[in-house]
């Protein structure tokens, strides 16, 4: 008997089955009180609400969303909303944490403290203290409309948002983005080519010359030359306020300033890390085997460094999605804000919003790091 | 001849300057430019924070300057520092205060007889009685904790979600990493739960659900539901952070401990958790400071910590138009409260590799 309990597969049954009965036990009292709970207060279950008219008037929004449409269309809303201010907040905190993490790593000692100085500011202090700080800070200290800070008479920023002129059609952008595919394509096909001819022949191709002309200066152009041909709806001052174009409110400008520059700070400290982990071996190596400074860079810096940035960088986009959330507290119109905010109190059903709003954000979550597993794989270095 | 063979004109701070600032003639422009933005960006801030700021005064007249007023934070320091907390019992939050530091003192110091033991007692003495001190019962005047609020209130939130979040956290590590698949898959299930989700969402989830599942009649605090919002996000991001000085453990530490007889949680207890914490301190330390910051987000639910007390003066009509000076204060406190505890995680981490001769 005694030897039967000292049996390690046995006691690990053993463990296992109680650590599961605990478990179960414990989540069974949970939802024993809360549907003991809810009967009382007489809440309603189920998920027909979301079928039914919201009635919330939502003051921001791209989806042509009316207080009349329903509560579905209203958690999209929210949705889009999320997504609009991440995307544009990934792309400039991108930009901006690039730059500053370069900086960082300057041989000018002026400008790696500076850069230095902005990512300790940034990181150490609360996200909400500078949400709130751009709202109630900046933006509400800004001029009233009849003197808005105006950018080449088509831009214009006041105490009611950020107007901005929005094409009339949008055909030139279309052909302009076909123009951008097709020559993104291009640049593939002729990045195998050259791959091939310099495994045959080993003659070098200026691949990064031409794909900075085929995919950046020429789908400028074609974008540019787009805007040119394109009558533009510019917001003009009638009466107290701008009328036409599209007004980002200032709930939007808020959060998206806010969550760029704060995110930067921590993609500025990836980047460099990654850029330092390359060991100095490396670039002596590509030194003495003949290589210009900027193929050092390209081809032994950048690659090593990639896999070590990437990564913590792909966190760090999902940490801005995640704190999108806190526009909720300046009624930025996001998930959180109109469907864990606004519909909750409305329809007063917490569990299964609640439950909505946690499977949505899980799911975006799982998805980011499968990508992230996905691309880790693929990158991985291989080394000897 | 070579360059560096010509006798040397600058004296050599002056060589160091032209090398870390003038070496090219791009770096010099850069450090121009960089110059004029500091001189134009500094001189309005100093003479607006220092200069032409008011200190003296006890209204809002007094601050006639167009610097900062600074009579303002004055006046309301005691709301900054202990929110709606009664004027008369403000004594027991300074008296916890000072048990507490002058506890981490005590205990920080190497020489002191029975360490070991005396930093048990204090884990075990101090969180129970620093509740009794703020909330009251048993002989004090009971403060209920809608009053609480301020950098008390924050530093309460960081320090109970911490004390619940670093053991729970512990928990979970090992259970990611236990033999038992069960165990396994519940702990990773937990943690990417708690990972993947907003921080705000879980708050309003702590606050509307805790609540709903509890038995009828048993009413959670609204400041506790928050402490365990907050740990429990913050339990399995520590989670994380001790996996990897679990990970970075070698296994024939464990294997050799069982090798010498000791069951499982002495194992733990005694070789591996030992070592894996120190290794993962620093990671704990960020996500503390993450914690510290995060406890800001209280303010969804209406409680009032110091970033909401700040936000709730500028309702003030007695002094309209403090917004600047209200956000200053508060983002100092917390700048410099993060900024010292990472310099401290760096400081061990320093001390970390050099013992581990990496």
């Amino acid at each position: 008997m005694i030897r039967f309990l000292r049996d390690r597969k046995v006691r690990d049954y053993f463990w296992q089955g109680l650590a599961t009965v605990g478990l179960l036990a414990v989540i069974w009292f949970f939802v024993q009180n809360a549907s003991e709970n809810m009967l009382k207060a007489g809440m309603a279950t189920g998920f027909q609400f979301l079928w039914r008219d919201s009635g919330i008037e939502v003051p921001f929004n791209l989806t042509g969303y009316k207080p009349s449409d329903t509560i579905l269309a209203l958690l999209w809303t929210g949705i889009v909303n999320t997504i609009l201010v991440s995307v544009v907040s990934i792309a400039v905190a991108t930009v901006i944490g690039f730059s500053v993490g370069l900086l960082r790593l300057s041989r000018n000692w002026l400008l790696s403290s500076l850069a230095g100085f902005y990512i300790e500011f940034v990181r150490n202090i609360p996200l909400l203290f500078f949400v709130l700080f751009w709202y109630f800070g900046v933006l509400a200290a800004l001029p009233t409309p009849r003197e808005s800070l105006g950018l080449f008479d088509a831009v214009f920023l006041n105490r009611r948002g950020l107007s901005i002129p929005t094409p009339n059609d949008l055909a030139g952008f279309r052909i302009a983005v076909v123009v951008t595919l097709v020559l993104i394509a291009v640049q593939f096909g002729l990045s195998r080519w050259a791959r091939a001819r310099q495994a045959r022949t080993g003659r070098d191709f200026p691949l990064w010359a031409v794909g900075f002309v085929l995919c950046g200066a020429l789908p400028l152009a074609a974008f540019v030359a787009a805007g040119f041909t394109t009558s533009w709806d510019v917001p003009t001052l009638r009466g107290f306020n701008y009328r036409g174009g599209f007004v980002l409110v200032p709930e939007f400008v808020a959060l998206f300033a806010a969550l760029s520059t704060y995110t930067a700070g921590f993609i500025a400290e990836v980047v460099r890390g990654g850029i330092q982990s390359v060991r100095q071996g490396q670039l002596d190596a590509g030194r003495a085997l003949g290589l210009s400074p900027g193929r050092v860079v390209r081809l032994v810096v950048i690659p090593q460094a990639m896999p070590v940035i990437i990564p913590p960088i792909t966190s760090q986009y999902l940490n801005l999605i995640k704190n999108s959330s806190f526009g909720a507290a300046i009624a930025y119109p996001d998930i959180v804000s109109v469907f864990m905010g606004s519909a909750l109190v409305a329809t007063g059903q917490a569990v299964e919003i609640i439950a909505i709003t946690l499977a949505i954000y899980l799911a975006l979550s799982l998805f980011v790091s499968l990508f992230m597993n996905w691309y880790n794989a693929r990158h991985k270095l291989v080394t000897r | 001849m070579r360059l560096n063979d010509l006798p040397r004109i600058l004296p050599p701070w002056a060589e160091t300057l032209r090398q870390r600032l003038f070496a090219t003639p791009l770096d010099a422009l850069a450090t121009l430019v960089c110059l004029y933005i500091i001189w134009r960006v500094s001189v309005p801030l100093i003479e607006w924070l220092l200069i032409d700021a008011t200190w003296n005064g006890t209204t809002r007249e007094d601050c006639r300057s167009s610097g900062a007023c600074w009579v303002f934070i004055r006046a309301r320091f005691g709301q900054f520092m202990y929110g709606q907390y009664p004027l008369a019992e403000r004594w027991r939050v300074d008296l916890l205060g000072l048990l507490i530091v002058g506890a981490a003192i005590a205990l920080s110091w190497r020489g002191l007889p029975r360490r070991k033991e005396a930093s048990i007692l204090a884990l075990i003495v101090l969180p129970p009685l620093g509740i009794w001190l703020l909330y009251g019962g048993w002989g004090l005047k009971l403060v209920e904790t809608r009053e609480w609020g301020g950098l008390m209130l924050t530093l309460f939130l960081a320090i109970y979600a911490g004390l619940i979040a670093v053991p729970l956290g512990i928990l979970l590590a090992l259970g990611r990493r236990s033999r038992l698949p069960l165990i396994r898959f519940a702990s990773i299930v937990f943690i990417e739960f708690w990972r993947g989700v907003p921080i705000i969402t879980v708050i309003f989830l702590a606050s509307l659900l805790l609540p709903l599942i509890m038995p009828t009649g048993f009413n959670v605090d609204r400041l506790a539901r928050a402490v365990i919002g907050l740990a429990f996000v913050i339990a399995a991001y520590m989670a994380e952070a001790v996996r990897g000085g679990l990970q970075a453990l070698p296994d024939g530490q464990a294997e050799a401990s069982q090798a010498l007889g000791l069951g499982y949680w002495r194992t733990m207890r005694l070789i591996v958790l030992p070592q894996a914490l120190r290794i993962s301190l620093p990671a704990m330390t960020n996500e503390f400071i993450a914690l510290f910051k995060n406890t800001t987000l209280v303010l969804i639910v209406s409680i009032f910590d110091l970033l909401g007390i700040a936000q709730a003066a500028l309702a003030d009509p007695a002094w309209v138009g403090m917004n600047m000076e209200a956000y200053v204060f508060a983002g100092a406190i917390y700048w410099f409260s993060c900024f010292g505890l990472s310099q401290w995680s760096r400081l061990k981490e320093k001390r970390l590799q050099a013992a581990y001769g990496r």
